[in-house]
């Protein structure tokens, strides 16, 4: 008999909507992050450095790139005979087909995959999520403690803990209430989204549950086993782990990698982080170029300033260009003579010559300025931009643009340009 | 694909001075994030080559490292594969390598059993790239028994390392001298050839009943007159890295935009292992002129014309010019290396001076590493 003590089901499927043009094309999982990874490198890195060698990743939004990434799981050894990394989207039964309504949902409609390694316990991760975490200490804890169900769970500021889930633990850090995104917090241990569920429990609540509309964990299947006093323990981690949901704090998590001695340190030889790489050559940095303060992928070509900033693989930054604070993903080119500040530019951009992205007053982005703040200037994937054109801040970019689409060559502060079929 | 491939990979050189003690010459790393047998390993997947045996004898520990999987040169298939022959003892047989010869003679057999009804045989420290179904075809066009790769080189190339081939107009060969001291030509053979398999099987089969043991001496130069041989000449980028010098101006050849465009940016690519290494980071006080940097590295100080090699740290105030820094190399502050070559996994002291005087120098210090 297959036979897995512990196996991940990791959800990918969602489309991250706060990231603006960044998920248009993407789903979340498979945004670039870092210079040269993707955001669901991190969950599926800690996997396999936890020795957990069984993933089962749901993936229904916009999954393509997802899928050419993940392949076979080759780069993080999650090729395997048996088990190994397994894509599962939705799909078609006999009757009741539907899309994956929840979180909990999707779980629930792959109890078959599941099934067929006999675990003893699931662990369910996000896709969504930078840190490095070993999940066998937190089976461990899950063990010693007898638990059915254990929440990994973090110290947040108490004024920050009412954007989170927040877990109130006895002494022993058994969890005797929660509260989802409570207006006055009564602790500050933020679930982070990553459960241990005992096999039997977790296949029991969702069975039960299954005719819950849009079946989410934190809303219907927690509060299910609590109800029925399964034991919930709280697993608290104090590692670096970031939520990368919005734009500013996705922006904020890649400018922390450029510190010095950063908190998430992707150059420490213990627990690497393992990506698909596609581009081998060594980067270029010409004579003409000042390179302070930012890390660059592989295969990329220098020819200007970059200060503070994260640059993928594959990009050209033109003579005479000057990028600051900014985010420039994998093959992506800036002509010569511009000026980048504080942009993140998705991947395959082309910008011209004599582009000023980032300049002139400070004002709040028009369509959606819950996504697009922080002065933060936002281009799609595949977006071309053409020579000359000045661009404000808080403005969002996505699709082929040409001379026409700016009036006067300008692109106010606020304004956005969406040509590609979808928005965001 | 109609041909199988075999690459010479035993090869150790003096003239590669103190660097060939730690790895046979194609296992030197190249171009920052390369080796030197990935160019030939490329170019057979790229021509479609599914079979290849590589014959190696001189330290090859580094070379099984990186030959460790064939995924990366996707040679990891059902159909062929990548083979690793080292020397064996064997019931008939306890010798070394004795030369190429003898090598394909030790393991005839991989010949023997397979159907392919060509072979390309090519050595493993060249960087090029060449297309072997071009010269596959060449070879059934001119109906030759043996087909050199050739190349004209500069009159102040020294020819006296290579093997001199004269040909006549319509390209046979009509000369070839192994390692002449005074070529009567400025044509080199580049150490690739295509040859029907039976064809080969026979001669080094001939070769070792004879106690012969080298392909160019004992097959090439003898046959010269009885066998059909031509040469195929390459006009495209070609160079062998066989001494210090030539290793030296090879990685230096990469800081020209039209090298680097040949072989980075052209299809098809060069492939090789993947180390899992995150991006360049360059810290504050980081200057970097014309150089070419491979990821996993962390730059503190100044870099000028200089080609450095995957996951090494430069300190702060460091000076490196003109120069060659291998993989995985710590320098300490304040120190100061121009002209040279830094050995792989080399811990240079801060506060350091290395410089080459005339001609390149290499740089080889095992100091103990304290931090990181």
């Amino acid at each position: 008999m297959v036979k897995k003590e512990m196996i991940a089901m990791l959800l990918a499927g969602g489309q991250g909507s706060r990231l603006g043009v960044l998920t248009s094309k993407v789903a979340k999982p498979a945004v670039s992050f870092g210079g040269k990874y993707r955001i669901i490198d991190f969950p599926l890195s800690n996997c396999i450095n936890s020795g957990v060698d069984t993933v089962g990743v749901l993936t229904q939004y916009q999954p393509l790139r997802l899928n050419t990434h993940i392949g076979i799981g080759i780069p993080w050894d999650l090729d395997r005979n048996i088990g190994g990394v397994t894509v599962l989207p939705p799909y078609e039964k006999s009757e009741n087909s539907e899309w994956y309504t929840g979180t909990a949902n999707a779980i629930y409609q792959n109890l078959d995959y599941m099934e067929s390694y006999h675990p003893d316990y699931v662990l369910i991760l996000s896709g969504d999520h930078i840190y490095k975490m070993d999940y066998e200490l937190m089976l461990d804890f899950h063990k010693a403690k007898g638990a059915e169900v254990t929440i990994a769970v973090m110290p947040v500021p108490i004024e920050e803990a009412g954007r989170f889930g927040i877990m109130i633990t006895d002494e022993d850090s058994r969890i005797t209430e929660f509260e989802e995104k409570p207006e006055h917090p009564r602790s500050n241990l933020a679930s982070m989204g990553i459960y241990i569920f005992n096999w039997k429990t977790l296949k029991e609540a969702l069975v039960a549950m299954a005719d819950q509309p849009a079946l989410d964990f934190g809303k219907h299947v927690i509060p299910y086993c609590h109800d029925r006093r399964a034991p919930l323990y709280a697993y608290e981690f104090t590692g670096y782990w970031k939520d990368v949901g919005t734009l500013s704090s996705y922006w904020e998590a890649n400018m922390e990698l450029i510190d010095l001695v950063p908190e998430f340190n992707l150059y420490e030889e213990y627990w690497k982080i393992y990506t698909k790489s596609e581009i081998l050559p060594p980067q270029y940095v010409s004579d003409s170029s000042r390179v302070e303060r930012c890390i660059i992928g592989e295969g990329s070509e220098i020819y200007g300033e970059v200060y503070n900033s994260v640059i993928g693989c594959g990009v050209i930054i033109g003579k005479g260009t000057i990028v600051r604070d900014s985010i420039i993903m994998n093959q992506t080119s800036i002509g010569e003579g511009c000026e980048v500040n504080k942009a993140i530019i998705a991947e395959n951009v082309r910008v011209g010559d004599h582009v000023l992205l980032g300049v002139g007053e400070e004002t709040e982005n028009e369509l959606a300025p819950h996504i697009y703040n922080q002065s933060l200037v936002t281009i799609g994937e595949k977006s071309i931009i053409p020579d000359g054109i000045s661009v404000g801040k808080n403005t969002v970019i996505f699709g082929a643009t040409s001379q026409s689409d700016y009036e006067g060559g300008v692109l106010a502060s606020g304004k956005t340009i969406i040509k590609a079929g979808e928005t965001h | 694909m109609r041909a199988i491939g075999i690459i010479l990979a035993g090869g150790n050189s003096h003239r590669m001075g103190e660097l060939s003690r730690k790895r046979a010459i194609c296992a030197m790393p190249v171009a920052g994030s390369y080796r030197g047998i990935d160019f030939t390993l490329s170019n057979m997947s790229n021509s479609h080559i599914s079979k290849v045996g590589v014959f190696t004898q001189y330290n090859a520990r580094s070379l099984n490292e990186h030959l460790s999987s064939s995924k990366w040169w996707d040679f990891g298939r059902k159909q062929g594969g990548l083979y690793v022959f080292t020397p064996a003892v064997t019931a008939e047989n306890s010798n070394w390598y004795r030369g190429t010869a003898d090598a394909i003679w030790q393991n005839l057999s991989f010949l023997k059993s397979s159907h392919e009804p060509y072979v390309v045989i090519a050595s493993g420290d060249c960087v090029y790239k060449l297309d072997f179904n071009a010269v596959l075809e060449y070879h059934i066009e001119k109906r030759a028994d043996i087909t050199v790769v050739c190349r004209d080189v500069e009159p102040d190339f020294s020819v006296e390392r290579y093997g001199a081939v004269r040909l006549d107009s319509n390209m046979r060969v009509e000369d070839f001298e192994e390692k002449p001291l005074h070529a009567k030509t400025n044509t080199i053979s580049c150490g690739i050839y295509v040859i029907r398999r039976r064809q080969l099987i026979e001669m080094i089969e001939k070769c070792a009943e004879e106690d012969r043991y080298d392909f160019v001496r004992d097959i090439l130069v003898r046959y010269k007159d009885l066998k059909r041989i031509y040469g195929y000449k390459i006009t495209d980028y070609w160079r062998n890295i066989a001494s210090v010098e030539d290793y030296y101006q090879t990685n230096m050849d990469f800081l020209k935009p039209e090298v680097r465009n040949y072989f980075f940016k052209q299809y098809p690519d060069i492939y090789s292992k993947v180390d899992d290494l995150p991006p360049a980071k360059y810290n504050v006080g980081a200057s970097i002129k014309n150089s070419l940097i491979s990821s996993g590295c962390i730059i503190n100080g100044t870099v000028e014309n200089s080609v450095i090699f995957k996951k090494s740290y430069i300190g702060n105030n460091c000076v490196v010019k003109n120069s060659i820094i291998l993989n995985d190399v710590y320098i300490g502050d304040n120190t100061y290396i121009e002209n040279c070559i830094v050995e792989s996994r080399d811990t240079i002291r801060a506060n350091s001076r290395y410089v080459g005087e005339d001609g390149v120098r290499v740089v080889i210090e095992k100091n103990v590493r304290y931090v990181m």
